[in-house]
């Protein structure tokens, strides 16, 4: 099972990404793989699921993640997802996914106007996700955040329509950054896209204070596990 | 060659001295050019050159088992067993920041980062230290408090997206850094021991590659800046402080990484002070060798730059490397990927000599080694250290022990930092074990699933008491929050900021330092592989406290004990014992700063036979598991050390009870070294292994929920809920400061 960890120029959680799937995931006794997707490539190649990690795509000097989704290797993984494929974005990888327009809303400034980094409690918003599916209901997973837009905007339909459709994947116990309706993750139509702000793969070991962060990509390789080949 | 007029007046705008200028026409036998003089003003600028500090800087101890490379590169590297190495060091960019706090703190980041990944290690921690003035100040608080959120905002900014955690530091303030916030910032990174790569030139013939970013007027003159005093006019400087691009920087950082795999490359610096002007002289010095460049091949964004300006430019985010001649084409091809410029703008050759072509004119042409190497150096007169602060202090007795304890514990000196340390991101590369707010900082090496220990320490407080006792002690202290989480301290890099060295009693103030911080580091073998040295931090006649800033790093291969007390019912213990305190040692503490608003006497003694065998005591007490929490007593004493110890996320407290002779406040609140707290469910077992070492070790209570009771012989000096010290503990910076 590998999972295809793209590098932007500016991409910073892109080592931490990998080391958690290849040192800390385990399936059915096996460990995970990780294989990094250069950001010009056309393809994800045999990727079974798709991470665009966190960090400063193109130094984020415009809105964030307004330059990675130029890259090539978007158009791949857009078709990736099209075709029912598994991707998952981490906080600047989330960014990158509204900018491109796989999922709704925006990241705008924290409220609070200055970056922050700490641990915080997340409840999943839902099961029925292969995100999230692995997550027991009512447990609440510390997980840590570290971002300076994170504050998760969109207009009240779309609110009112990831709710109602059952989209809202994590939200915040504790509200670091102002995002409506204390929204931390949201999940495409099909379901097979994932944004969310916090880093799982910093909550995969105890040694860094928290394992909370497998369950999401324990659930993810679930899902990949029990599914037939992808037609790519 | 350019037929300018050097006059007096234009080599006294170079800030050197007559003497300076007639060195310079000796060594080229003539008359220099306008950039030739620009070219020796920057490198034999005092902070280029060392030219006060150097032949004091020679006392220090540089050498061990351990050290691969000690001072005169790019940084210190140690060897950390199972085939890897770190290389660290600290630098400062004080003076950029008072001028401009956000891009100077944020320069400085980008520079320390560029010293480290130059040397072929990858940047995996990055800790700070840093001076302001008081954020309450009646007359500068509102500008103590736009630079200290400038600054705090400015490394955010650099460190979060390079993506290196800044995984803790220290900050302090004093009316003394109104006008000079001292920022330095400490590196560090990991590399196989068998790759290092050095800042050398050589093979005639070989190119000589520029990479990174384009060259601009920006930071023109930085190094002679922050050689000098600051005046009114400071913010007509502005346009010397350089403005930072992390993304560029990380860029520059992967294809350097890269490029060094390919091995094309023979020698690599970084332009950081001084730019192109130093990293040219300085490779080539070192390498024994010439280089000649031409600038028609450097990259440049501002059209019209004079050559002057091209080789005084300290634009960032520029490397400077020597490839084996045949092979350009494998390092071009790795900054293409990465879209970085990269050029030959000249080649090495074996004349010994710097020269500098514009569109073939020779513009400048030095010998390397007298332009990098033979600054002339000074040994400047020093008399008694200035002394600020009287002998004896002023009566007192305390109306409410409780109240001064939380007086203290909101005091922006010792409350938490976690208004600053939250705006980094401590955590990226997923190596930290123990992160911002602990005695120190921890990374785990994956490589070698070791760990690595760094701590950053300069009570100024101490230094200005004493300079040369204030060292030891801080070296002391360095070194104790090393050993409470359980590493082995094994090496140093400092950062001495001092004020003007041509005053006397100044100087005094810098020789003293660095005598008592080579003997307390020779003492507990901690090598010192570099550092930095920042003098002429006054303005307006005003100069800051002595600060010498220590970082040490330790190794150890369990994980660290943090200092937060875990369970009731467990022992506590004082290691070390309750120490001598008397009222004139008193005089720099906290209490006497926050309570008393008061500064005088002497610092602490020190034995440090003691102190190393009472380190050795609470490093084995927590490699072994054998403490479950340990903390050492520092700012604020004993009762501070105790209340900081119940702020963990279990909110346990304690029932304390001393027995000693001294008067509460002395008992509670000094500051004398060589003392640790810890808490353990196995006293014996400590107790053993302290009197192995001669430790005495006092039982002086218990774990207990929700209160922190401390008594004498039974009668109560302090009596508070967790939660109430711990709101005046968490809230006291931003209380002070206003900010939110």
């Amino acid at each position: 099972m590998t999972f295809g960890v793209v590098v932007f120029p500016g991409s910073n959680c892109d080592h931490d990404a990998f080391h958690a799937i290849s040192r800390n995931l385990t399936w059915d006794g096996e460990r995970c793989e990780a294989k990094f997707l250069w950001h010009a490539e056309e393809s994800v190649g045999d990727a079974d699921a798709v991470i665009l990690p966190g960090g400063f795509s193109f130094g984020d000097y415009l809105r964030c993640g307004a330059i990675g989704k130029f890259s090539p290797v978007m158009r791949a993984v857009k078709r990736f997802a099209d075709s029912g494929g598994l991707v998952i974005g981490i906080c600047n990888g989330f960014q990158i996914l509204v900018e491109t327009g796989l999922l709704p809303g925006a990241l705008v400034r924290n409220r609070g106007l200055r970056f922050v980094c700490k641990s915080v409690a997340l409840r999943a918003g839902t099961q029925a996700s292969p995100f999230t599916s692995e997550i027991e209901p009512g447990r609440t997973l510390q997980i840590p955040v570290a971002h300076g837009d994170g504050c998760y905007y969109a207009d009240e339909r779309t609110l009112d329509e990831l709710e109602a459709e059952d989209r809202v994947a994590f939200r915040y116990v504790d509200n670091p950054n102002g995002s409506l309706r204390d929204i931390a993750g949201i999940l495409n139509r099909q379901r097979n896209v994932l944004g969310m702000m916090p880093h799982p793969e910093r909550a995969t070991e105890t040694l860094m204070g928290s394992t909370d962060g497998l369950a999401v990509f324990q659930s993810m390789a679930a899902a990949i596990a029990c599914r037939t080949p992808l037609v790519r | 060659m350019s037929a300018l007029a050097i006059t007096p007046e234009l080599i006294a705008q170079h800030q050197l001295t007559e003497g300076e200028y007639q060195k310079i026409t000796e060594i080229l036998g003539r008359e220099p050019t306008l950039t030739e003089l620009g070219i020796f003003s920057v490198m034999w600028s005092e902070h280029c050159s060392y030219k006060s500090s150097r032949l004091h800087l020679k006392k220090l101890p540089t050498r061990s088992s351990l050290v691969l490379q000690g001072p005169g590169e790019n940084a210190g590297v140690i060897d950390i067993g199972g085939g890897y190495a770190i290389a660290f060091k600290i630098e400062s960019h004080n003076h950029p920041s008072f001028i401009e706090p956000f891009q100077g703190a944020a320069t400085g980041v980008g520079g320390i980062l560029r010293d480290i990944f130059t040397m072929g290690a990858r940047p995996v921690a990055v800790l700070n230290s840093l001076r302001f003035g008081p954020p309450d100040d009646p007359l500068a608080g509102a500008r103590n408090r736009r630079i200290l959120e400038g600054v705090v905002s400015g490394i955010a900014h650099y460190g979060n997206c390079f993506g290196v955690p800044t995984v803790g530091g220290e900050c302090l303030f004093d009316a003394c850094y109104n006008g000079n916030p001292l920022v330095n910032v400490f590196a560090l990174g990991i590399f196989r021991k068998d790759e290092i790569f050095l800042a050398q030139a050589a093979g005639v013939g070989n190119p000589v590659i520029y990479v990174g970013a384009k060259t601009g007027r920006d930071g023109i003159h930085g190094a002679s800046m922050a050689s000098a005093e600051f005046t009114e006019e400071a913010k007509q400087k502005r346009p010397n402080v350089q403005v930072g691009d992390p993304f560029l920087e990380k860029l520059l950082l992967e294809a350097c990484l890269e490029a060094m795999r390919t091995g094309a490359i023979v020698g690599i610096q970084d332009m950081g002070a001084a730019g192109l002007t130093c990293s040219t002289c300085e490779m080539g010095s070192r390498g024994g060798v010439g280089i000649e460049i031409d600038l028609r091949h450097v990259p440049q964004r501002e059209s019209g730059m004079t050559p002057y300006e091209i080789m005084l430019s300290e634009s960032q985010e520029r490397m400077l490397l020597v490839a084996e001649k045949g092979r350009e084409e494998e390092v071009f091809a790795v900054f293409r990927k990465w879209g970085l410029d990269a050029v030959t703008v000249g080649e090495v050759t074996g004349d010994g000599l710097l020269r500098v072509k514009d569109h073939g004119t020779v513009v400048a042409e030095i010998p390397n080694r007298e332009l990098a190497d033979e600054a002339p150096l000074y040994d400047r007169p020093h008399t008694e250290p200035l002394r600020v602060a009287p002998i004896d202090g002023p009566a007192f007795a305390s109306q409410d022990l409780g109240a001064d304890l939380a007086a203290i514990l909101a005091s922006p000196d010792v409350a938490s930092k976690r208004w600053i340390w939250e705006q980094y991101d401590y955590q990226v590369r997923t190596n930290t074990v123990m992160g911002p707010g602990g005695d120190a900082a921890v990374i785990r090496i994956k490589e070698t699933g070791g760990f690595v220990a760094m701590a950053l320490d300069g009570n100024q407080r101490w230094c200005v008491l004493s300079p040369r006792q204030g060292a030891i002690l801080n070296v002391a202290e360095c070194c104790r929050n090393l050993s409470v989480v359980g590493a082995l301290p094994v090496a140093a890099t400092n950062n001495l900021n001092f004020g003007n060295p041509e005053r006397p009693e100044i100087m005094a103030q810098l020789v003293e330092a660095i005598e008592g911080m080579g003997e307390a580091c020779r003492f507990f073998e901690t090598p010192i592989t570099g550092g930095n040295v920042s003098l002429y931090n006054e303005t307006l006649g005003q100069g800051i406290y002595p600060t010498p800033v220590l970082g040490i790093v330790g190794l150890m291969h369990t994980p660290p004990v943090t200092i937060d007390f875990k369970a009731a019912g467990r022992t506590i213990l004082l290691l070390g014992g309750i120490g001598e305190a008397d009222e004139r040692s008193f005089g720099g503490t906290q209490y006497a700063k926050a309570v008393l608003d008061g500064l005088w006497g002497v610092p602490p003694a020190l034995d440090m036979d003691f102190e190393k065998r009472l380190q050795a005591v609470a490093r084995e007490a927590a490699s072994s598991g054998l403490a479950e929490s340990a903390h050492d007593v520092s700012d604020g004493g004993l009762a501070v050390a105790l209340a900081e110890c119940t702020f963990g996320p279990a909110g346990i407290g304690a029932e304390i009870d001393l027995d000693s002779d001294l008067r509460p406040e002395l008992l509670l609140f000094h500051e004398g070294p060589s003392r640790v707290v810890i808490s353990t469910a196995r006293p014996e077992s400590v107790e053993e292994l302290a009197s192995r070492h001669g430790i005495p070790v006092l039982r002086i209570g218990r774990t207990a929920p929700d209160r922190l009771t401390i008594t004498q012989r039974g009668a109560v000096l302090v009596d508070r809920e967790v939660m109430q010290l711990r709101e005046s503990w968490a809230n006291g910076l931003t209380r002070s400061t206003g900010l939110a």
